[in-house]
């Protein structure tokens, strides 16, 4: 049974071997002269003003749940589309009950003024 | 190919309030005015017709077991009588807090909405009949009973309770929910009945079987914590104490029916034959809810933590029924037993609406009663209230003839009748123990003088007229037991 | 068809009455109770007048309908069961019963009427209106039930009303004191009928009277062993220990001396609670239990002595006492030794006779003693009385009939059912009847020789009270109640051809062939006018005159004799008016040792031991433990998720390792 796996463990090695030996190679081959230039923080071309661990907006927050909250119905939508030939109309009302649940919050959202910035 | 229609009339009472729910939501949105009277209307209605939904489906089914949605859902008597148990809870609730609530500005549509939606989450899980409804249906609850507990936002000590019971309870249903996984692998089924037939099968001391008994002690530890029972009982009394009075005596409600049912969902249902190995593990929970409790709750000044210690032991006790179900594989006493259990959870629901009732009762504008001084001299200041509560703490401490009483009669004698002399023993002296806070409660209120702060009464009359009759269910049921017993018994017969 | 139909209706329609006849009171005594204050004085009065009459209604249809032979015996509701053992509230509906319902619901009826009027000023109005309904119900729930829990329910359940009431006026100290003994010696008396209830549990295995009573005759011959083993009759312990209970109930001697100081209670229960009703309870259960007495003569004979000391030495205390109420109350006393001494020479019906008559002229004495207490402004001593007649002619009429009644002239009631009474001793065999028939003999000279002290000192001879305030006389809502009382005061009577002598109880009540001494007396009954003519020949009526005539004598021509003789009796008197000191021993023997014994345990036992060391010692364990335990609720989310996954680990390895394997 084990064997069946045996896929997945050279997957897991692979990818880690691509992730890891350009790090590898870059830091060994790479030359290596630092100076306080370049160790400043890199924003835009800017200068550097503030440290990079400060607070931010707490609506960033919110406007990322919300994000995700009606990113993942996709995730729910494409396998249905694809067999929707064969589930029918229960399934397509299955889905149009789902979606309307998450209109429901849509509106509430909505209403309560959280897409607004200001 | 298409798809065959499950029985979609089963789960009317789902239906409906998933509708009334989003509805309200909706409707609050468009809705006017300060005191959301439209609203709490409509929640009301809503709670209405999930109710006669529920009856519905129970004539409908004449209490026939009867599964839909691919064997994910039941239908029993247990479930249908819990579900009716719940929404009136919610129902008494939220007429009990509706002014208290008003007082405070949290009477928004939002809570309203959060409170169905919990209710929606307990009907799930009573419902459940496969491992995932019920954690779907847990998680729902949970995730509900978070956001009511935080609900009043600008409190940096309801915060702090939200955060805890957010982060503990997440704990607990990560502990669940590898429970669950281990009796995944161990059966290859998630549907409660199924993993019933192949636990039956099983053969003793084989590697399966250890397999599962690992996952049960997670699935106990989950469900422990569900219903607060030591050593996952820690949240409790932060809780409780930190949330509005309001919300607590949401939380310390309906919820407990909701637990009940997961447990008897999981343990007799699904693990029956494992009972041997799970039954000592209620005991050691049970025993160490009620010592703790009980003792812990004499040193609380503050009522609603000395309530929630008492939860703690009043749950332990109700474990004491399920835990004497069966005797060296025999049934014989199992129904009796549990529905002790069932009985002694529907009192104490009750008990608990009235007393946290009381408090949200009692507490004025600006002024919260939850101090155990805010009690001194009721008696002197508002003699009908002092006596429904006398009523309460009675019940609570199972002084005949109240409910609390027959329901700890009822569950000692199942215990006894199982051989467990030494637990019955020690439950009796626990609740001496307890009896000592409840009746200090009653010292308080009629031998104490008011404090002189102490601001007059501002409760409104529907609240005070629901309260008396539940604080009078209490004895009427103490005197006259049977039909709610005959009920209980007809519920797990039912299973 | 159509007839079992009307009547499994009709079996349906009296199983409602009955239910109707105990809980109309007590729905009015909760309405005036809870909602007094609402309902206002008018509205208590109204609420419970009416339940009682509905229940004296319903109660006289029940007797109907048992008078045609119909007996009703079966549960109403179960509460707890408990093994084998049933405990449920169930009637037990026969002609014994019926007939104490008429006889309850009645007299409560006047006296609910009567009160209006005596506690026309008092502020707790609709507190006594309530208590009074509220025993009204005990009472009822007593006397019909039909097993030994409900019985010893209703038996708490009157004597709590009963202490109620006598502390009613709750500021004065000597009412408190009064109530206080009432409990206390009522507590003696209910151990013992405990006990008794307890026996019958161990070895009947059952409190239903039926299912006792039919396992009463194999058990005759049963012995248990007390005190060092000697063999006692099973059956015989347990009757002296329900008698004991009777004892205290019903006052009889040596647990009397509660009776006259319950008199410190308002007058309407005096006639209702500690004259006609409650106090008549032991008589009723021992009459009731009489399957079982009539199987250990040695219970019999103990129920005859204690019943004829009661009886004469009660009576000659009436002689001497000046406070009207008293006189009455001792008169009570003796009236229950008469009843007791009727159990115990197995008259169980001439002693239910008794005390219907009884109920009757006592309830008539004592409404009109209460009626002259509020004619002279609440004065109850009889030396500032005299001359009342004229000013209250209705009050004086109707006590006169009930002081007749009460001396035993024919044909008056009290004639009947006492002289039944002194018949059916004369014929008993009972060892201690020879002692018990010169007693209640001798009684009937001082019965009438009290009763109409009491009548002469009071309304004849020279107005002795405050002529500043005459007295006047009561309203009708007191006189009315006095004649409808009366009227049976005369009258029942004459019922005794069919209550005594026509075997009217039935199978209510048992009596051994060998003590059928009411069923010989039967035998030479021929019709009221007979009786009556050789009651007008036999000695007790002269006796009776003999004592009116002795009153009027001290009390009308000659009245510095009494003072005179009282000297010359010198310490016999003294020890009479004393009341034979008991409540003095009482006081110094059992109060005075109690609280000896009670400082010492008091000190000793609980302050040192068990406050010191199990109470507060529990107590400060317990509180101590409870702030360790609170130390682990730090607020601490890790803290708290480390306990949960600790306990998840502890619980796993007690499982893989350590439990048990099954």
């Amino acid at each position: 049974m084990l064997a069946e796996y045996f896929p997945i463990l050279l997957f897991i090695l692979v990818g880690l071997a691509v992730g890891v030996i350009p790090v590898v190679l870059g830091a060994l081959l790479g030359p290596h002269r630092p100076d306080p230039e370049k160790n400043s923080p890199y924003e835009c071309g800017f200068e550097a003003f503030e440290d990079a661990r400060m607070k931010f907006d707490v609506r960033y927050y919110l406007v990322a749940i919300l994000f995700i909250l009606f990113d993942l119905e996709i995730a729910f939508l494409f396998p249905w589309a694809a067999v929707l030939g064969e589930i029918g109309l229960f399934g397509f009302v299955s889905m149009m009950v789902f979606l309307a649940i998450l209109v429901v919050g849509f509106v509430y959202e909505w209403k309560k003024g959280a897409l607004e910035w200001e | 190919m298409t798809t065959p229609l499950p029985d979609f009339a089963l789960a009317l009472p789902e239906i409906v309030l998933l509708a009334g729910a989003c509805a309200l939501l909706i409707f609050d949105l468009f809705a006017r005015g300060e005191r959301r009277e439209g609203s709490v209307r409509f929640a009301g209605l809503v709670l209405l017709a999930t109710a006669a939904a529920t009856l519905f489906v129970l004539l409908g089914t004449g209490g026939a077991l009867a599964y839909t949605f691919n064997g994910l859902y039941v239908a029993d008597v247990m479930a249908l009588l819990l579900k009716l148990g719940a929404t009136l809870a919610v129902a008494l609730a939220l007429a009990y807090s509706r002014r208290y609530l008003h007082d405070r500005g949290l009477l928004k549509g939002e809570l309203l909405a959060l409170l169905l939606f919990a209710l929606l989450g307990m009907m799930v899980m009573m419902s459940a009949n496969s491992l995932l409804t019920l954690y779907l249906g847990l998680e729902l609850l949970s995730l509900c009973l978070y956001s009511l507990v935080a609900l009043n936002r600008d409190s940096p000590v309801s915060t702090e309770a939200a955060m805890k019971y957010f982060v503990l309870g997440a704990l607990a249903s990560g502990l669940l929910l590898y429970g669950m996984s281990m009796i995944y692998g161990a059966t290859g089924t998630l549907t409660i009945t199924e993993v019933a037939r192949q636990v039956a099968n099983l053969q003793a001391n084989s590697a399966q079987h250890g397999f599962l008994v690992f996952g049960v002690v997670f699935l106990i530890a989950g469900l422990a914590f569900k219903l607060g029972v030591v050593p996952f009982h820690m949240w409790i009394p932060d809780v409780y104490q930190g949330a509005p009075t309001a919300v607590t005596l949401v939380i310390g409600t309906a919820p407990k029916l909701a637990a009940f049912a997961m447990a008897v969902r999981l343990l007799v249902n699904g693990l029956l034959d494992l009972a041997a190995d799970w039954q000592q593990m209620l005991v050691i929970l049970s025993v160490l809810s009620m010592a703790i409790g009980n003792i812990t709750a004499i040193a609380q000044t503050n009522v609603k933590r000395m309530l929630a210690y008492s939860t703690i032991a009043h749950m332990g006790f109700m474990l004491l029924g399920l835990l004497s179900g069966v005797v060296g594989g025999n049934w014989l006493n199992a129904a009796e037993a549990y529905a002790a259990a069932m009985f002694y959870t529907v009192v104490y629901v009750l008990m608990s609406l009235g007393a946290f009732g009381m408090l949200v009762h009692l507490s004025g504008k600006g002024f919260e009663c939850e101090r155990l001084e805010d009690l001194k001299g009721l008696n002197r200041r508002s003699p009908w209230q002092a006596f429904i509560m006398l009523l309460l703490m009675f019940s609570l401490a199972g002084v005949p003839p109240t409910a609390g009483f027959y329901a700890k009669l009822s569950v000692l004698s199942a215990t006894v009748a199982a051989g467990q002399i030494w637990l019955a023993v020690v439950a009796v002296l626990l609740s001496l123990v307890g009896a000592f806070y409840y009746l200090r409660v009653v010292k308080l209120m009629y031998f104490d003088d008011p404090a002189e702060t102490a601001p007059a009464l501002e409760g409104e009359r529907d609240a005070r007229v629901l309260l008396s009759a539940n604080g009078l269910a209490l004895l009427v049921i103490g005197i006259v037991p049977q039909p709610l017993m005959g009920l209980c018994f007809v519920a797990i017969k039912s299973l | 068809m159509a007839g079992a139909l009307a009547w499994i209706d009709k079996m349906i329609a009296m199983k409602t009455l009955y239910l109707l006849v105990p809980l109309a009171p007590l729905a009015g005594a909760l309405a005036a109770g809870l909602a007094g204050r609402a309902l206002g004085r008018a509205g208590a009065h109204r609420v419970t007048i009416l339940s009682v009459l509905v229940s004296f209604l319903a109660s006289c249809v029940v007797l109907a309908d048992v008078l045609q032979g119909n007996v009703f015996n079966g549960g109403v509701y179960t509460w707890l069961t408990s093994g084998e053992t049933r405990l449920e509230i169930g009637f037990l509906v026969d002609r014994l019963s019926a007939l104490m319902m008429v006889v309850v619901t009645f007299v409560s009826l006047m006296v609910h009427v009567y009160t209006i009027g005596y506690m026309a000023e008092d502020p707790g109005y609709q507190r006594f209106f309530a208590y009074i309904s509220l025993f009204t119900f005990s009472m009822l729930m007593l006397v019909m039930s039909n097993n030994f829990l409900q019985l010893f329910f209703g038996w708490e359940a009157v004597g709590v009303v009963s202490y109620f009431l006598i502390g009613f006026w709750y500021t004065r100290p000597s009412a408190i004191f009064a109530s206080l003994k009432a409990f206390l010696v009522n507590r003696v008396g209910d151990f013992g009928f405990v006990l008794g209830i307890a026996l019958i549990l161990t070895h009947f295995g059952t409190l239903d009277y039926a299912a006792v009573f039919a396992q009463a005759p194999a058990a005759a011959g049963k012995t248990v062993e007390l005190f060092g083993g000697a063999p006692w009759l099973l059956l015989s312990v347990i009757c002296i220990c329900l008698f004991v209970g009777a004892m205290g109930k019903s006052a009889q001697f040596p647990l009397h001396v509660w009776l006259p100081d319950s008199m410190e209670g308002p007058t309407p229960i005096s006639a209702l609670i500690h004259a006609a009703t409650m106090v008549t309870a032991g008589i009723f259960m021992v009459a009731r239990m009489s399957p079982l007495f009539e199987l250990s003569p040695s219970a019999l004979s103990v129920v005859l002595v204690i019943g004829a000391i009661t009886a004469i030495f009660m009576g000659l205390v009436a002689l001497t006492q000046f406070d009207i109420k008293r006189v009455i109350a001792y008169s009570t006393l003796s009236q229950l030794g008469y009843m007791t001494v009727a159990l115990g020479a197995s008259a169980y019906s001439a002693a239910i006779f008794h005390l219907m008559t009884h109920a009757f002229f006592k309830a008539v004495l004592f409404l009109a003693a209460g009626s002259v207490i509020i004619g002279l402004h609440h004065e109850q001593d009889m030396r500032r009385m005299g001359g009342l007649k004229k000013y209250m002619p209705w009050t004086y009429w109707t006590l006169l009939i009930g002081a007749i009644a009460s001396a035993g002239i024919p044909p008056f009631a009290g004639f009947f059912s006492k002289d039944a009474i002194i018949e059916a001793v004369k014929l008993s065999q009972t060892p201690g009847a020879g002692f018990a028939y010169l007693a209640v003999l001798s009684c009937v000279f001082v019965t009438a020789a009290y009763t109409f002290r009491l009548v002469f000192m009071a309304f004849h001879g020279e107005p002795r009270f405050d002529a500043a305030h005459p007295p006047h006389e009561s309203p009708a809502v007191v006189t009315v109640p006095l004649v409808l009382l009366a009227i049976p005061s005369v009258a029942s009577g004459w019922l005794i051809g069919r209550v005594v002598f026509g075997d009217y109880f039935g199978s209510a009540i048992a009596v051994a062939p060998a003590h059928a001494n009411i069923a010989h007396m039967s035998g030479e009954y021929h019709g009221l006018w007979s009786y009556l003519l050789h009651g007008v020949s036999a000695p007790p009526f002269w006796l009776a005159l003999a004592g009116i005539g002795t009153a009027y004598y001290l009390y009308r021509v000659r009245t510095d004799l009494p003072k005179r003789i009282a000297i010359a009796l010198g310490p016999l008197y003294a020890l009479i008016e004393r009341k034979y000191g008991f409540d003095e021993l009482y006081q110094w023997l059992f109060a005075g040792g109690a609280r000896l014994l009670g400082a010492g345990l008091w000190k000793g036992g609980d302050e040192r031991t068990i406050d010191g060391i199990l109470v507060n010692g529990s107590a400060r364990l317990v509180g101590w433990s409870s702030g360790v335990v609170r130390l682990f609720q730090t607020g601490y989310i890790y803290q708290y998720a480390f306990a949960m996954i600790f306990g998840v680990l502890l619980i796993m390895t007690w499982f893989l390792f350590l439990a048990p394997r099954a």
